[in-house]
């Protein structure tokens, strides 16, 4: 079982950008405005954001990270680990954290890697990146994580359209032989790879003139092509209150503590009445468990960071608090992860102009 | 459980529904709009109520209340 501490690292700051155009969901007229307040209030998403075609998750990382490292005062020729945990890359070759580490003149003593990962990558990002340091060798390494996913979701696309918005972010980690260890739950469940999925543009499914951009009906109200994300909604709503409680239970199991020794409940935010029964199911208060959800939408690995940076931003930079954050979504990948943070560096929300 | 109580819930549940307005042999579809959001709302709902997975499969063959009543009830059976 892939429960395990990472210890002697700690998390210096957190930041967050997204892109400056707002799309309010009270405009999306795909749909009738009785069905639309509906969908509003089910997923809890008013507004999100959106970036303009041809700016990538790695130009919002960019801000976010170059921006953090400013506030730091951190020498970047110390920095050796760069993790660029994302689904939608800059290129399809190379690799995007390549671009990062230059962009943010990084050097090149730096390891810098992809990760193919979406709602549960902040916590699996965390995982290797502390892993990684945990050696002792690395005393300086940057996280980032994010997606844009409103460029390939189908506007007449009522089940993935309203859910989804964009965001990228950059988490500084350190090594700390004070820091308390950081505990890890992870799993997978890859027979349900098709419950999210763009299905061409990959090597299995290259892309294809006649087939790939033809938009196909659904069902009511859902069109789209196969480039287009496709959500299987009632498989991941069911994958996710079967797999995420227990997940969490046996993570404060394994290290005998309770939901009360934990501060705040960071979870994924996919949609409010997924995240809400979650919630009820752990039997949780309210006041732990923050959601940035109605004003950014579901931001894939960025969500998790996102929330700490807008709704929690003042007491993570002035208290010692304890986390339990919990991703879980598209691969089917989750996981969850205990740790501690002592007054990090956390800046307000950046907006991305291009 | 019982289906009045099933029922009573399912109202509380859903903001189309006046309390005291469904029966056991009410086809849901004339009832109110039982679309793709209103049937994750049910899952939702009869995961924290019954602790019970239902599939998407199982809830197209269920066309009356009472179907549903079944299909949870046989779940909660199961479980033991």
């Amino acid at each position: 079982m892939a429960i395990f501490q990472v210890p002697n690292i700690s998390i210096a700051g957190i930041s967050a950008c997204v892109p400056e155009d707002e799309y309010n969901n009270n405009n999306y007229d795909w749909i009738s405005e009785k069905e639309r307040a509906t969908l509003i209030k089910t997923i809890g998403v008013e507004k999100k954001r959106h970036a303009k075609k041809g700016t990538t998750t790695s130009d919002l990382c960019y801000v976010a990270a170059n921006n953090l490292l400013e506030e730091l005062k951190w020498n970047r020729s110390e920095i050796d680990l760069l993790i660029f945990v994302s689904q939608s890359r800059d290129y399809i070759i190379p690799a995007t954290a390549g671009l990062l580490q230059e962009k943010l003149s990084l050097p090149k003593t730096c390891i810098a890697f992809d990760v193919s990962l979406g709602c549960s990558g902040y916590v699996y990002g965390l995982s290797v990146i502390g892993s990684m340091m945990a050696t002792g060798a690395i005393k300086k390494g940057l996280l980032l994580t994010g997606d844009i996913s409103t460029l390939n979701t189908s506007f007449k696309d009522k089940s993935a359209f309203p859910l989804f918005g964009d965001a990228g972010t950059a988490t500084a980690v350190e090594l700390d032989a004070n820091s308390k260890a950081m505990m890890f739950n992870l799993q997978t469940d890859g027979s349900g790879y098709e419950a999210i999925i763009i299905p061409d543009g990959g090597i299995r499914n290259f892309a294809n003139k006649e087939t790939s951009f033809e938009y196909h009906k659904i069902s009511e109200g859902i069109y789209r092509n196969r480039f287009n994300i496709a959500l299987d909604g009632i498989k991941v709503f069911n994958f996710s209150l079967r797999e995420v409680k227990p997940n969490v239970i046996k993570l404060l199991h394994e290290y005998k503590l309770a939901t009360n020794d934990i501060d705040y409940f960071v979870f994924h935010q996919a949609n409010k009445l997924m995240n809400e029964t979650i919630r009820k199911q752990l039997k949780l208060d309210v006041e732990k468990v923050p959601y940035s959800l109605k004003e950014f939408g579901n931001t894939s690995s960025a969500s998790i960071p996102l929330t700490i940076v807008t709704q929690l931003a003042e007491e993570v930079c002035n208290k010692e608090l304890t986390f339990l954050l919990s991703g879980f979504g598209v691969g089917l990948s989750w996981g969850s992860v205990i740790l501690h943070t002592n007054k990090i560096v956390c800046p307000p929300l950046f907006i991305y102009k291009s | 459980m019982n289906i009045t109580d099933f029922i009573s819930k399912l109202e509380e549940e859903f903001e189309d529904l006046q309390p005291n307005s469904l029966s056991a042999n009410d086809v849901l579809q004339e009832k109110f709009t039982w679309d793709s959001i209103n049937a994750l709302i049910f899952l939702a709902h009869v995961n924290v109520e019954y602790d019970v997975e239902i599939t998407a499969e199982e809830l197209i063959k269920s066309s009356t209340v009472q179907d549903l009543y079944d299909l949870v009830e046989s779940k909660v059976q199961k479980k033991g």
